[in-house]
């Protein structure tokens, strides 16, 4: 059994470990490019939105790598996401690509199940396995807590790219740890010679929250490098979404003590409502960053994300109750890096005019 | 020697030249079509620029505007370099001061801009759809056979436009000519047209929305006066129509290098107009993202590259 998954970000270092962990045979697909993206285009309804096409597109070039097992999310709407398992099933089937799919619904839903499937494909004792997952689970923390460092010195550093660098091959090392002192030390490092990295001193830094759904927020090629974009006009993003914290409050249930997504306590009263996918987090994010002091708030979402469409309605609500500006952009196969980076500029021009300094001081 | 400005507005369709003196004046401006080639555009409307205001003139600062600003910023010598939205605003609220709504419509954009108290709180731009923009009115009157510079006018003669579904280009098109075979007056059509595009604009782009006046109409489609007039009728205000309205934002992208007055611009000289630059692009083969990277040259030098998303050849050349 050689298993394979879909990317989101960097998901595949942590997925990696623990399907590792447990005996498993890993062939992670090649990263995501124009390439991985055509081919789910070619085979997808057009109608279904990005996360469906470029999964799709995943699991193709891992079949070139020689795949036979994929493992899927599953879910239980009302985001499509959780039926995309069967149509990528029903897709490759059709065209003749031969995969088992093992599709995880979400724990709370259907414990045994998910406890089957996990029996299903262990090829270990459990101690081990229980190891393996722990490994990834630190491996998840460690590259979390890279990338905020990383969010804060793009747009602080003098030569753009070098914070990128460090943070790469960061990532190739921690996919090489193979335990906890090693990925201490790999963090460690990497975090001293982020501090070394010279930096400009040329005006303030404004800080963006990025709130959306999840796909598009965590996968740099779906949203065009959004974060180096806005590194490079002198933006820190923050945001909600980690992947620690995904796994956490998604798999572990919240469990384990970190911080966790509220919307139950923040979103009210614009939204009172679970309305799928991370809908309801968008609008708590943004009014979580409006109260941290965030410049503006940039909501993703593929087209036709029914979510963060419901969300999006709302943004015009808490933007003018909590005064911060947010920007809806949604992303699918059409979307042009031209017009994204207009807009990009453009709002960044506008914050910084908010801010009270005049537009063209800031070049 | 007189001290100017310029700004250099690379569109899709048109690409537009300003000269500001020290006061922030108007001296002269081009505007030509940039027709696929915006290197020969801007040596062009260079050309025409020196032919109108003389070369003894000395450059203070240059910006760069619209979708050929990195092109145009590294083959020229820009001081600034910024996007079209923000330098429609500017242009906007330094002709109209207190302006509160910018509609702008070019050749195969639109956008929306809101400012408060000169200040800019919001916008929006229409990028999958052309119906509305310059190139779809250009290619309705060229299909009815009237020059463009009159099809506004003829709107304005109509008694009862007829309504036309200008949700897509596509369909406002085929619902012009079952109009036309229906036997509807031409005028009543064209204005049934401006009506349909206003209303495509209004519930797109500008969706949302808090239109307040005073409301700036600008953009080469803020010539057409019958698109002027539906406006006004949807909008029930009275929507201006700066000077400039055609070179806003080359005037916007001269008003922020007058308003930066770097110590020595970057301008490479009015010399360039008689220089052969080269672009040229190759697709790198370096991952399978396969990013189509282009290139400007001068003579054998590389002076920039850009297009690939690794910063693999573009931070070889700094741009």
């Amino acid at each position: 059994m050689k298993v394979t998954f879909p990317h989101m970000g960097h998901l595949w270092l942590v997925l990696k470990a623990a399907l590792e962990g447990i005996g498993l045979e890993v062939v992670v697909p090649p990263p995501c490019t124009r390439r991985t993206l055509e081919l789910g285009v070619r085979h997808a309804p057009e109608s279904a939105c990005l996360p469906l096409k470029v999964n799709l597109g995943n699991f193709l070039e891992a079949k070139e790598l020689g795949a036979d097992t994929i493992v899927m999310a599953g879910g239980v709407g009302p985001c499509r996401i959780g039926y995309y398992a069967q149509v990528q099933r029903e897709i490759l089937r059709d065209i003749g690509c031969d995969y088992e799919m093992v599709v995880f619904e979400p724990p709370d839903v259907h414990f045994s199940e998910v406890w089957d499937k996990v029996k299903y494909l262990n090829r270990r004792p459990w101690q081990e396995g229980v190891r393996g997952v722990i490994l990834a689970w630190q491996k998840a923390c460690a590259v979390d807590s890279l990338e905020q460092e990383l969010q804060q010195l793009r747009p602080r550093e003098a030569k753009p790219g070098q914070a990128d660098a460090v943070f790469q091959r960061a990532l190739r090392e921690l996919d090489a740890a193979g335990g906890r002192g090693e990925i201490k030390k790999i963090v460690k490092k990497a975090k001293s010679e982020m501090a070394k990295i010279p930096r400009h001193t040329s005006g303030p830094v404004l800080r963006v929250g990025i709130v959306g759904e999840i796909y598009t927020v965590l996968e740099p090629m779906v949203n065009l490098n959004i974060e180096r974009r806005l590194g490079v006009l002198g933006v820190e993003v923050v945001r909600g979404l980690f992947l620690s914290r995904w796994i956490n409050d998604n798999l572990f249930k919240g469990l384990l003590p970190l911080p966790g997504h509220h919307p139950e306590k923040t979103a009210p009263p614009f939204l009172n409502h679970f309305v799928g996918g991370h809908g309801w987090e968008s609008v708590g994010d943004t009014v979580t960053f409006a109260r941290h002091g965030c410049d503006g708030v940039i909501q993703l979402a593929p087209l036709t994300c029914m979510p963060e469409i419901v969300a999006h309605s709302v943004m015009p609500a808490v933007q003018e109750a909590r005064g911060i500006p947010v920007m809806t952009i949604y992303l699918d196969e059409q979307t042009g890096e031209a017009g994204l980076q207009t807009r990009l500029e453009a709002f960044v021009d506008m914050l910084r005019w908010h801010k009270g300094r005049k537009a063209a001081q800031s070049f | 020697m007189p001290t100017i400005y310029l700004g250099i507005d690379v569109g899709s369709v048109s690409t537009n030249i300003v000269a500001l003196d020290e006061q922030g004046n108007v001296l002269s401006s081009v505007y030509l079509r940039t027709r696929g080639q915006p290197i020969r555009a801007i040596q062009e409307g260079l050309r025409q620029l020196v032919a109108t205001i003389g070369t003894d003139i000395s450059v203070a600062g240059v910006g760069t505007t619209g979708s050929g600003r990195s092109l145009a910023a590294v083959m020229v010598g820009a001081d600034v370099i910024k996007n079209e939205i923000t330098a429609h605003a500017v242009a906007a609220s330094y002709a109209v001061p207190g302006v509160q709504t910018v509609l702008e419509i070019g050749g195969q954009d639109s956008k929306i801009i809101i400012l408060r108290q000169g200040i800019v709180t919001d916008f929006a731009m229409n990028t999958v759809c052309a119906a509305g923009t310059g190139s779809f009115l250009d290619q309705q009157a060229a299909r009815l056979g009237i020059p463009i510079e009159e099809f506004g006018r003829r709107a304005l003669e109509s008694r009862s436009p007829v309504r036309i579904a200008g949700r897509c280009a596509v369909f406002a098109e085929s619902d012009m000519i079952h109009k036309q075979q229906q036997g509807h007056p031409l005028e009543d059509i064209i204005a049934g047209l401006c009506e349909a595009l206003v209303r495509n604009y209004l519930n797109n782009v500008g969706k949302g929305k808090e239109i307040l006046p005073p409301v700036v109409f600008q953009g080469g489609v803020a010539a057409n006066a019958g698109m002027r007039q539906a406006f006004n009728r949807a909008l029930g205000t009275e929507v201006i129509v700066p000077e400039h309205y055609g070179v806003m934002g080359a005037l916007g992208a001269a008003l922020l290098a007058r308003e930066i007055r770097p110590k020595a611009s970057a301008f490479r000289g009015f010399e360039l107009t008689g220089r052969e630059f080269r672009s040229g692009g190759f697709e790198c083969q370096g991952c399978a993202n396969h990013c189509e990277v282009v290139e400007l040259r001068e003579g054998r030098q590389v002076l920039a590259r850009w297009g690939d998303r690794c910063g693999k050849w573009s931070n070889a050349v700094a741009v």
